[in-house]
């Protein structure tokens, strides 16, 4: 290993200028006679659209124009879509409604735009907004996803009667029926995955600029993802041809999900630039974020988990109610299923598992990927259940999932992943020592003498990253292909720029990705330049979500770089007067086998560019070369995680005091980001578990809306942690990687609330555990045992 | 989630009296808080332009207060509500209940508010204690347009 190869722990260079203020975000960027964007937002959850009165508001100062729904809808501009298509058990497709990016009619949601205000400055547009009169006219709305479907319900759109888009299933009924006939012994829970709001530290940002010469558009937008973007907005919107629109999505500031989707502002803001000819600007405020960025989760489950005589499990069955929100995000029919369901057998062999998810829609904002997406909720289902198993069987819960660990590979699961490689008893051997999970006694006794009640969790998670070979989430429903696009341009003087169609938004990609070519080619990580986030740059990629960066990302530089060695080699051939075949690549040279005759990289390049006296019949100067990658399967990284906690009776506060992660996430390339990954993940779970709550009341007003009720993870929330791995490497990509991005956030919540309820002796509380809920507990849980004695 | 309370204060006036005052519209205009037109659409509504703060949201609020379940001289119930532009919707009503007590007149009310949009998003928490100001301010600048002296 070289000091900035793999494996390295490289310090950032994205680092220097985010931490001295010099990041290029979207807002960052400006335009001459930009003009400035004001969505004017629905307060009702469910309300028909009467009239909206915009005379006054046009007169104001500053106005350049203001646009109604109703008058967005005459340009005639596709909707919105999901571009995943899920079929319901009787093999209908999902009923998707209608997505309109500014409301016409009705509103569905508190935050569903209704109109715009377009003006000089952004006060101007704000003072404008005031003065639009909209005559609403109230409609019951529904957010419980549970009432969604029920009688009596509000009906939200045509398109999907009963407000239900799909009941999906996967796995064998009949056969998991009889497993559960033949069971010694039946745990079932019943749980509710609390909806989150992503509250990536950069809001989403948009600003779009039309050249009516060329009749090119220019999109700076705060996106994961640019290229599916611009293809969403050209080929489906109907914006413009792809040709006509370039996506830059420059320094992105955190996205978890929430910036993979394409929204109605970056599409409101390229259609008003063209049609009032001034570049036109939008950045989320904070409480816009909150009711208009995709929220995540929300799902509400009963589950069930057969055990026989000798604790062996065998068999699974789930039942997920999962909330889409008003309309149906860009990914949000594929997480609660192909994300959430294949993930079901967990780290286990489970011979017999059905699953059954209906999605519904509600008047709340769309629910969409978040970090893990599907997976946290997959993991929490199954990690919970096979903890409260332990102790109703009365068992050490590390042995109960010892015993039932899948330990060949690869292994056929019972909804449809195939586990290619993996080693769980490993991390689970290596956190338990790591935790001094054997002096876990003495230190719950030491709690007890200071009054406080101590408990530990597991969560033996897994996930599918890696996402995804094409043709088989094309056999799921996807409408795009999932493989990775790289460009390895080799300069005349030896350094390289990478084109990755990657995103990097808190990543470290400009770090990890210059080790990988850096490494090969013998160059300085500083010799290697990452470009990405620009479609006039880089040709095409599906972006960075799902931990697919490394795992897929990586693997297209390596064919890149597989075939600039192939040509140089050729080069190098011609150069050193040598057979192809005798030339060797190491430590930045060419050298004939052999004998010391080489040449170094860097004279190589400017010999590729020079190419003086090349046989131009079989060596084409230049080197730069373009690969794209396919994966064959998903990867899936798994670990251990422990967490324990004290808490508080008296006042229901709980800490964190001790957390354990052992990940295997195969090949490690920069150790140190991989660790901050895992840090990252874990907040936002314990976040989850302990702080965020999205609350709705019944009129679907959001009452949590801002950060004086919405409470996010803090540095004081969380112990120092211990993160550690086991390496078992992915055999399906060439650098055996599996991924590390979303672990945290997938392990966290169900370790937390395993800990939570271990400590509190009853498995009935829901996320998010807060100080209110653990103390109402306490309170219930006295009271029961008081009234028993 | 509508948020709900009462109160009552004791008004040195005949019911009849109070009752006549609390359908007077300059009586109105005068108590209810914030506002600043009143204008008679017929003898049970009006149109209304207040201005209306909670915790970090300021608005300006045109709707309508109607007066209904009219019981001359044992009560009625006044309910308003309003369009706060970008801060949201609120809405609301109190019913009045007159009794005769001490010579004077005892003045029951029960109140009920909603409020939704970006008041509601930031300000629910804050709303019951606004809402509670809102109404004892009321019935304080009601209680001295009967009691002049008071």
């Amino acid at each position: 290993m070289s000091a900035t190869g793999i494996g390295a722990a490289v310090r950032r260079k994205e680092d220097l200028r985010f931490i001295t203020g010099k990041g290029q975000y979207t807002d960052d960027v400006s335009r001459p006679g930009q003009a400035h964007i004001y969505f004017v937002r629905s307060p009702h959850a469910h309300a028909r659209i009467k009239r909206i009165d915009t005379k006054t508001a046009a007169g104001m100062p500053g106005v350049v124009g203001i646009v109604t729904g109703a008058e967005f809808a005459e340009s005639k501009l596709g909707n919105l879509i999901c571009g995943w298509t899920v079929l319901s058990k009787d093999g209908s497709p999902m009923k998707m409604a209608p997505h309109p990016a500014l409301a016409v009619g009705k509103a569905c949601h508190v935050g569903d735009p209704v109109a715009v205000v377009v003006a000089d400055t952004l006060a101007q547009a704000k003072d404008a907004a005031e003065k639009i009169n909209v005559d609403y006219e109230i409609l019951p709305a529904v957010v419980d996803p549970t009432k969604a479907a029920g009688k009596g319900a509000p009906l939200i759109h045509d398109a999907a009667p009963n407000n239900t888009i799909y009941n999906w299933h996967i796995g064998d009924h009949d056969a998991t029926a009889a497993a559960f006939r033949g069971a010694k012994h039946v745990t079932k829970l019943e749980f509710v995955n609390n909806r989150l709001v992503p509250n990536a530290m950069e809001p989403r940002a948009a600003l779009a600029e039309y050249d009516a010469g060329t009749q090119h558009l220019t999109l700076w937008n705060a996106t994961q993802n640019p290229h599916v973007a611009r293809l969403v907005i050209s080929a489906f919107v109907g914006i413009a041809p792809e040709n006509k629109l370039r996506v830059i999505a420059p320094d992105v500031g955190g996205g978890f999900g929430s910036k993979i989707f394409i929204y109605p502002e970056e599409v409101v803001c390229l259609w008003a630039a063209r049609q009032f000819n001034r570049p036109v600007k939008w950045t989320a405020e904070r409480s816009e974020s909150f009711i208009s960025d995709a929220h995540g989760r929300d799902h509400v489950t009963t589950a069930e988990l057969a055990l026989d005589a000798d604790h062996k499990i065998t068999g699974l069955k789930v039942k997920t109610v999962a909330n889409l929100g008003a309309y149906m995000s860009t990914f949000s029919s594929a997480v609660p299923t192909f994300l959430y369901a294949t993930l079901l057998s967990g780290q286990y062999a489970i011979p017999h598992i059905y699953a059954e998810v209906d999605a519904v829609y509600t008047n709340t904002v769309p629910v969409d990927a978040y970090r893990g997406a599907g997976r946290p909720e997959a993991t929490f289902v199954v990690e919970r259940l096979v903890e409260a198993a332990a102790r109703e069987l009365d068992l050490d819960p590390a042995d109960l999932r010892k015993k039932n660990f899948v330990k060949t590979f690869p292994y056929q699961t019972a909804v449809a992943s195939l586990y290619d490689a993996g080693d769980y008893n490993a991390s689970l051997q290596k956190a338990l020592q790591i935790h001094d999970y054997k002096g876990f006694g003495k230190r719950k006794r030491e709690s007890e003498k200071n009054g406080k009640i101590r408990g530990i969790g597991f969560a033996t998670y897994i996930e599918a990253c890696g996402v995804a070979p094409s043709s088989l989430v094309g056999q799921l429903g996807a409408g795009v292909g999932l493989w990775e696009s790289a460009e390895v341009r080799v300069n005349p003087t030896g350094s390289v720029e990478l084109l990755t169609g990657c995103h990097a938004h808190g990543q470290g990609h400009e770090t990890t990705f210059a080790q990988l070519v850096a490494e090969r080619l013998g160059i300085g990580i500083d010799q290697v330049n990452v470009v990405h986030g620009d479609t006039d740059k880089v040709q095409f990629g599906m972006g960075t979500y799902g931990s697919r960066s490394g795992a897929v990302g990586m693997s297209a530089i390596v064919k890149a770089l597989d075939k600039v060695e192939a040509k140089a080699k050729k080069i190098a051939a011609h150069l050193l007067e040598a057979a192809e075949g005798d030339i060797v690549f190491k430590d930045g040279k060419f050298t004939v086998a052999g004998t010391d005759r080489s040449v170094a990289w860097g004279e190589l390049a400017l010999a590729a560019y020079v190419a003086h006296k090349f046989p131009t019949g079989e060596i084409e100067p230049g080197l730069k070369e373009t690969a794209f990658y396919d994966p064959t399967n998903f990867t899936f990284p798994a670990g251990c995680h422990i967490c324990e906690v004290e808490i508080d009776p008296e006042t229901g506060v709980t800490s964190v005091v001790g957390w354990t992660a052992v990940d295997d996430f195969g090949t490690v390339i920069n150790p140190m980001i991989v660790e901050g990954q895992v840090h990252g993940g874990v907040a936002q779970g314990v976040g989850q578990a302990l702080l965020e709550h999205t609350v709705y009341n019944d009129s679907g007003q959001l009452v949590s809306g801002s950060y004086m009720d919405y409470a996010m993870p803090r540095a004081d929330n969380l112990p120092s942690l211990k993160v550690d791995m086991t390496v078992t490497k992915c055999p399906s990509n060439p650098l055996g990687i599996k991924g590390c991005g979303e672990a945290g956030a997938i392990a966290a919540p169900a370790a937390v609330m395993n800990a939570i309820t271990n400590a509190l002796g009853t498995e009935k509380i829901d996320m998010p555990a807060t100080p209110a809920a653990v103390w109402s507990t306490i309170q219930q849980l006295n009271k029961t045992r008081l009234a028993a004695e | 989630m509508a948020m709900t309370m009462s109160g009552e204060v004791q008004l040195n006036a005949p019911r009849e009296e109070v009752y006549k005052k609390l359908n007077d519209p300059e009586v109105l205009k005068a108590c209810i808080p914030g506002c600043e037109q009143l204008d008679k659409l017929s003898d049970t509504e009006f149109q209304a332009t207040s201005t209306m703060k909670v915790g970090p949201v300021k608005a300006r609020w045109k709707g309508k207060v109607t007066l209904s379940d009219l019981d001359p001289p044992n009560g009625y119930k006044i309910s308003g509500e309003g369009e706060g532009g970008v801060a949201g919707f609120a809405k609301g009503g109190a019913a009045v209940a007159l009794s005769e007590k001490d010579g004077g007149t005892l003045l029951s009310y029960n109140v009920e508010a909603q409020i939704g949009g970006k008041l509601a998003q930031l300000g629910q928490r804050l709303i019951a204690g606004a809402a509670k100001k809102m109404a004892d301010d009321f019935f304080d600048k009601f209680a001295k347009s009967v009691n002049p002296a008071a």
